[in-house]
């Protein structure tokens, strides 16, 4: 194979795995208004991603740099053509970030009510952003002859770009319902089968008809297979969330999520940045791609190293495979200060352990 | 303002406001990890109080380090395309490795340690924080790389059709070397930095004589640990200086304020002038200490920067080919000095606490406290004297940072980046004070708080209700 089209293969290897990774990671931030009633309810719901959050976020931080290495171009344009969107898209990881960190730094309820309106936000934006963009990826934008950007902001906001803004949208709170369900006991576990049942009507409904226009106006024959593959893992899903089979319900939202993408990146094949004002200014996975030798460095190395980080990061989560429910949530511990602890109460409790 | 100078002030804000966080996380979690081990080779709680206490101000601050580490990558592709395009090919390498070597490690290993105590057993917990560290160092080891590059771009060759830098030697953009001297300088820095912070924080609970079993130890290790790191701090530094004298002369030329080329060139220790710069006012100057400094001998050459210019104008055309000379000049004076201040300041602090002995004068404490900035302004000012020593290139000698801001982007669009970003940062640093000193002051566990977790592996099925040993 040619090694552009191996580093375009490994570049949407990279975006769908950041996807179905941080797809719900973001659904379960969109989830935590929904599903946390009280704050050991939002806790519980926050801990399911607690220890995996920030690794899934690195699959973001990897693809984009693997375009800067592979593709310069593509990531030249891409995130200078895409300028706004993209800004929006930082902010909100900054802030939903230090909010998982900081949410529990003081016993405060409107310090936390705050955090927990940054964890909403910052994963709504992104979890909208990103389908709005990679929408616009695949239509086509104004390229000038030097590949710049030739648009403005409101190009970017056609109706097409958006439904695939609402298509991500969807999925990952659904992808997310389906992993609270799976990560948790009692009632949280309940409440979120419930909310993935509307939620799966919704992503079949949106993303159905996201794809199916995708399909027919930039898709590949074989790119069928992955549309009717995303129907049958949002079926799936539905199905199995509704006998209670958390596991297979998240395989089926996992899959969707995986082929939803696999149809976006097949149909944008060998483009990367297809242009709208003539094809001769689009970029391809050929005039857009590093010289021979930089690929091959970057060959190896990919092909050493992400094996070695997929396995332990999967380690991580058979490491923290348990459930969680409000039983195993240990009391607030803020730093002691005079401010908070009532008077004669200690303000930390001995944890349970030992 | 055009976009260069916003893209400018941008790359300038959120690159110093990132660095305030990288290297107290760099070197606190290699000393949280060096009581980890303390603790687990010893078993003494006071030892696992303080890990748990310095533990949770690094993750107060790593939170910060990482989640503006994102606008670092992301920058140059929004404010930078044109120097993307033509270096991508050289820089963007690094950048992907060091995600994919470095920053999944960090995050991950990092999340197997803040949920792991009673998931994992006791000497795979704490392999995680070493991994942790590792990650960091390695990290830094790979974005030193790229930008080093910049500084003394080697390894690579101008594509004639393309126009664009094409990748020939991998190897030689790792083993650059100004690489292999600012990778040890920045790293040596870091632990100065996270020692200045603990001998800081342990200088205002033993002031009051609280937590001393804890708090000593932590005091005395930091204290080792910045005395040996200032020392790797200025050989390092001597090293990269003459690395930069030979590759970069105009930089090391502005930051000594030396116009005219010399022999037995002085060095001045301070030194006020004329806004144009060609006038002294006040200042002195050593003679000869310039030349030993930058070649080795006394009485070696020193190119000025009057010659320099020329020379410059010589082979790239007319244009000014000097930094701003006030900027680079001080900077580079702030970040030597304090340099030398935490190394005499933390040979002081061991003699003062030798063989058990606690000052009772409280000016010894205040001023360790108060030192506990002096890292973290020198190493803003190391990176502003390196960055803006190397203008007006964007890559020294072949890529002017005039030419390689994003041309499709307005500068409207860059102004509400810069707001956005500036305000956001802002608002965050407030946060993220408060934070440390709360915690800072609250102080370590208690010894009932710590009791250890159980012995057993981590299979805890027998016990569904029990509670997580940590959860946000």
């Amino acid at each position: 194979m040619d090694l552009t089209t191996a580093w375009f293969l490994i570049i949407a290897f990279l975006w769908i795995g950041y996807f179905f990774l941080e797809g719900f990671d973001f659904g379960v931030g969109m989830l935590l208004p929904v599903l946390g009633r009280d704050d050991v309810r939002r806790r519980v719901v926050i801990n399911t991603i607690g220890p995996v959050w920030d690794g899934n976020e690195v699959w973001f931080i990897v693809a984009g740099a693997s375009m800067f290495a592979a593709f310069p171009e593509w990531y030249a344009t891409l995130f200078s053509g895409f300028y706004l969107p993209l800004l929006l898209i930082l902010l909100a990881l900054i802030v939903r970030g230090v909010a998982f960190e900081y949410r529990g730094k003081r016993d405060d309820a409107r310090w936390r009510a705050r955090w927990d309106r940054a964890i909403f936000w910052g994963s709504v934006l992104p979890a909208f952003l990103w389908g709005v963009a990679f929408a616009n990826i695949v239509r086509g934008v104004p390229l000038d002859a030097d590949h710049e950007y030739a648009g403005t902001l409101l190009d970017l906001l056609n109706p097409y770009a958006l439904l695939g803004g609402l298509t991500t949208l969807t999925l990952f709170v659904l992808h997310g319902a389906v992993f609270i369900a799976l990560k948790t006991t009692g009632n949280v576990r309940l409440h979120a089968r419930s909310v993935a049942r509307v939620a799966a009507v919704a992503a079949l409904v949106v993303a159905g008809s996201f794809l199916l226009v995708t399909q027919t106006q930039y898709g590949k024959s074989w790119t069928w297979l992955a549309v009717a593959g995303v129907a049958a893992g949002l079926a799936g899903a539905a199905a199995a969330n509704a006998r209670g089979r958390e596991g297979w319900a998240f395989i089926g939202t996992g899959t969707a999520v995986v082929l939803a993408f696999v149809t976006l990146f097949g149909s944008l094949f060998p483009d990367v940045m297809p242009s709208t004002t003539t094809a001769a200014n689009s970029l391809t996975t050929q005039n857009a791609a590093s010289s021979a030798y930089t690929l091959e460095i970057m060959t190896w190395v990919a092909l050493v190293f992400t094996p070695i980080v997929m396995i332990y990061q999967g380690w991580t989560y058979w490491v923290f495979r348990k459930r969680i429910g409000t039983a195993q949530i240990p009391a607030a511990k803020a730093a002691k200060s005079g401010k908070t602890g009532r008077p004669g109460e200690p303000a930390t409790r001995k944890s349970p352990i030992g | 303002m055009d976009t260069v100078d916003i893209a400018r002030w941008q790359f300038g804000i959120t690159t110093v406001y990132h660095f305030l966080f990288v290297p107290l996380s760099i070197g606190l979690v290699a000393l949280v990890a060096g009581m980890q081990t303390a603790w687990v080779r010893t078993g003494k709680t006071e030892y696992l109080r303080a890990t748990k206490f310095w533990g949770k101000l690094f993750l107060i601050n790593f939170a910060m380090g990482i989640v503006t580490g994102i606008v670092q990558e992301f920058q140059f592709g929004m404010n930078w395309s044109a120097y993307s395009r033509f270096v991508g090919d050289v820089f963007g390498a690094p950048l992907a490795i060091e995600g994919l070597l470095a920053f999944f490690f960090e995050s991950t290993f990092l999340g197997l340690w803040i949920f792991g105590w009673d998931r994992l057993p006791k000497k795979i917990h704490l392999a995680c924080i070493w991994m942790v560290s590792f990650g960091t160092i390695l990290s830094a080891f790979f974005i030193l790389a790229a930008n080093s590059w910049m500084q003394n771009p080697v390894g690579y060759r101008i594509d004639e059709a393309s126009g664009r830098a094409e990748l020939t030697d991998f190897w030689a953009v790792l083993t650059n070397p100004m690489h292999l001297t600012a990778f040890p300088h920045t790293i040596a820095a870091s632990f100065v930095t996270a020692g200045m912070f603990v001998a800081g924080v342990s200088a205002w609970h033993l002031m009051r004589r609280k937590n001393v079993e804890v708090f000593r130890p932590s005091l005395r290790m930091a204290l080792v640990v910045t005395a040996v790191a200032s020392i790797a701090v200025a050989i390092s530094g001597d090293m990269l200086g003459k690395v930069v004298t030979e590759h970069q002369p105009m930089k090391m030329a502005a930051a000594e304020g030396l116009y005219e080329t010399q022999t037995g060139a002085p060095f001045s220790p301070f030194s006020v002038r004329t806004p144009d710069g060609t006038e002294e006012i006040v200042g002195f100057e050593v003679p000869g200490v310039l030349s030993f400094l930058a070649t080795g001998s006394f009485d070696g050459e020193v190119k000025g920067m009057d010659d320099l210019q020329a020379a410059a104008e010589a082979e790239h055309g007319a244009g000014d080919y000097t930094p701003n000379v006030p900027v680079v000049y001080w900077t580079f004076r702030m970040m030597v000095y304090i340099g030398m201040a935490t190394a005499g300041l933390s040979l002081l602090g061991l003699w003062l606490t030798r063989r058990g002995r606690l000052p009772g004068n409280p000016w010894a404490w205040r001023i360790g406290m108060l030192s506990l900035t002096l890292p973290f302004i020198a190493s803003s000012a190391g990176w502003v004297f390196t960055e803006m020593g190397r203008q007006p290139w964007s890559v020294y000698g072949l890529m002017q940072t005039s030419q390689s801001v994003s041309p499709g982007v307005s500068a409207g669009s860059m102004l509400i980046s810069l707001g956005a970003l500036t305000t956001l940062y802002a608002v965050l640093f407030v946060i993220e004070f408060k934070l440390l000193a709360k915690y800072a002051k609250a102080g370590p566990p208690t010894e009932d708080e710590v009791a250890p977790p159980s012995e057993d592996d981590g299979d805890d099925d027998h016990d569904e209700e029990r509670a997580l040993a940590f959860a946000y």
